[in-house]
């Protein structure tokens, strides 16, 4: 784990330099140019676009989680039973959806830029967390259940203290796969003008620069397994004190 | 559900799901039906169901809607409600039919006339029921994919009875057919290439690296860390390797590989596709009991034919849950290879987006998630039928 942390800190350390001072890289993407094109993107800061990419992803994932897991604990609720199969089923059926089409059908309702992008980003990122809350929660037994009622807590004290921290590893691998799936379509959501790392690759694209399209790809990639080493991290150390508390 | 002492108080008459079905199908009817557009770009007129429909049809199809939406609050036999639920999605398809056929003038082929929020909010009022009722009957895989051919039918009865020809969606088909076929065909193309390529080299290497623990932590960690970098940045990471393979390489040039287009699209759904199959690969040789190999080995089976005869069939309904996942998966991203010219349903999509031409998106978005869900139900019964056989 020490390699992988370092390794991790290395690429985290190399992405800031590189979003500081990208003309310091420019001789790396010079040999992907053609006919004298521009070797780094400048239409837009490279930091910028970071930043707008990572905060639109933030905020969906975070009213995601919210929202997903309020829903997860209502159906598991005596009071909410009876939508438990319909939604446990569509939350399955629900992730057969392309995110690309989800974003696409979200535009003619809220017209271009990041509002697409974030509700696509929305609904679609709710079906991991909503999914693994389900499978964290229902996999609370009922021996636990049943201590828990002995020793005079509420429904709600329960709930609070028993059977969601029980959950949270497995939330937590949820939110962070819907955190990924973000990350990828918040990429795509350039296509809609969301200002996000997309915007580079779709330049490089159309122009036929392929200096842009690698810059883009490299920094979302590595952006991409920041996020999802740093989350499983997170998650580990939650399962790892989940076992030490038993 | 234990106390029975008001067996007929509301509690046990009214369905809680229904409540929410029948609220979605009454707030639909006081919505617009459809949207008539003079022509591709104007602004649509909302037309309601008794003004696209006018004399008996559209208070036919207000009544039907009605009483399905009260059948749903009620506690019914799952049956039943599945019934319900057909005849009234069957009853819209065909008003739907009608009342873009009325709305459009006699002869006219440039107007567009789409379906509008009220058929919207119908169409998920009984999709969640019909959905409910399936969900609540259990049914068994076979029957599973028995529902799902009778209703392909019933939709593919509807496109070709012409009942639809007159909806914008089938006037943007009917402008591009061949070209809407020819892009079916590279969508398929790029799934399923991408699958049997993962499969042929995913499976000997999970066999291979499945006795080594470094081994498999190095290739595992490799596979998972190429899956979290989304589609279109490793699309594009492709596309400067592959260009330089066709300038260097005449012989790769000459069998169509090149930088932009469905060359880089299949390498990386390819090393998409790897990390499942892989990883499914290596938990079903995981899960082989130890007594069946060394029963094998006990009856003087060699390593292949154990590997043949007792492994690989004891894993392969873990292998075949990846195929689901893989192909599901793939369905979904090959519509992001449009972007780098490699075809595919992606391309109505992203044309329908730069043009803000919804029924183009839904052109290409529709077969996409009806191919994805078509493969998830088939392939998920077919996980259910092997897991179910290999246990007995």
């Amino acid at each position: 784990m020490k390699i992988g942390a370092l390794s991790r800190l290395a690429v985290l350390i190399l992405l800031g330099v590189f979003l500081a001072r990208p003309d310091w890289f420019g001789w790396l993407f010079t040999p992907l140019t053609r006919n004298g094109q521009a070797a780094i993107y400048t239409q837009n800061s490279l930091l910028n676009l970071t930043l707008n990419h990572l905060a639109i992803v933030a905020a969906a994932t975070l009213a995601g989680s919210i929202v997903a897991i309020g829903l997860a604990v209502l159906v598991t609720r005596p009071a909410g039973r009876e939508f438990l199969p319909l939604s446990r089923t569509l939350a399955n059926a629900g992730q057969t959806f392309p995110p690309v089409a989800v974003l696409a059908l979200a535009v003619p309702v809220l017209g271009f830029g990041a509002a697409p992008t974030l509700l696509a980003l929305f609904l679609y990122g709710l079906l991991p967390i909503f999914e693994n809350a389900l499978a964290g929660l229902a996999s609370v037994s009922p021996d636990v259940q049943e201590a828990a009622r002995g020793t005079g807590m509420t429904d709600g004290q329960r709930l609070l203290r028993v059977e969601l921290p029980l959950a949270l590893p497995t939330i937590l691998a949820g939110i962070r796969i819907s955190a990924i799936i973000s990350m990828g379509t918040a990429t795509i959501g350039s296509t809609v003008a969301a200002s996000t790392l997309g915007e580079t690759i779709i330049a490089g694209l159309i122009n036929s620069n392929l200096a842009f399209v690698a810059q883009g790809a490299l920094v979302v990639g590595a952006l991409a397994i920041i996020v999802n080493t740093s989350l499983f991290a997170i998650e580990r150390h939650f399962s790892r004190y989940r076992r030490d508390q038993r | 559900m234990t106390d029975n002492s008001t067996p007929l108080s509301s509690r046990h008459v009214i369905d809680r799901l229904g409540i929410v079905i029948f609220a979605l199908a009454v707030a639909g009817l006081f919505c617009p039906f459809v949207l008539f557009r003079a022509n591709r770009i104007v602004a649509g007129e909302a037309r309601y169901a008794l003004d696209a429909l006018p004399g008996w049809p559209g208070y036919f199809l207000l009544a039907a809607v009605g009483t399905g939406a009260v059948l749903a609050l009620l506690r019914l036999d799952s049956r039943l409600r599945l019934a319900v639920s057909f005849a009234a999605l069957a009853i819209l398809a065909v008003g739907l039919g009608w009342a873009v056929d009325s709305v459009t003038p006699a002869g006219d082929k440039i107007s567009r006339t789409a379906p509008a929020l009220g058929f919207w909010l119908e169409l998920l009022a009984f999709g969640l029921l019909a959905a409910d009722s399936v969900v609540r009957l259990g049914l068994k895989p076979l029957s599973r994919i028995a529902l799902l051919i009778a209703v392909s039918v019933a939709i593919a009865t509807i496109l070709l009875s012409g009942i639809w020809s007159d909806l914008s969606v089938l006037r943007e088909y009917a402008n591009r057919a061949d070209v809407f076929w020819r892009e079916a065909a590279t969508h398929i193309a790029l799934a399923l290439g991408s699958l049997v390529a993962a499969a042929l080299v995913g499976l000997p290497l999970g066999i291979a690296i499945h006795p080594t623990k470094r081994l498999r932590a190095v290739v595992t960690g490799l596979l998972s860390a190429v899956q979290t970098i989304p589609s279109i940045a490793l699309f594009g990471l492709l596309i400067a390797p592959l260009a330089w393979l066709a300038a260097t390489v005449p012989a790769a040039a000459a069998i169509g590989i090149a930088g932009i287009g469905a060359a880089p699209a299949m390498l990386a759904l390819f090393l998409y596709s790897l990390m499942p199959v892989v990883s499914n690969t290596l938990a079903g040789l995981d899960a082989v009991p130890p007594a069946a190999n060394v029963a094998a080995r006990g009856m003087g089976m060699t390593d292949a034919e154990r590997l043949l005869q007792v492994q690989l069939p004891l894993a392969f309904p873990s292998i075949l849950a990846a195929i689901r996942i893989v192909l599901v998966q793939n369905i979904g991203l090959a519509t992001v290879a449009a972007l780098i010219g490699g075809g595919g349903f992606g391309v109505f999509v992203f044309q329908g987006v730069g043009q803000t031409a919804m029924d183009l998106v839904l052109l290409g978005a529709v077969p996409t998630v009806a191919l994805a869900f078509a493969s998830a139900v088939i392939l998920d019964a077919a996980v259910e039928l092997v897991s179910v056989k290999g246990r007995t």
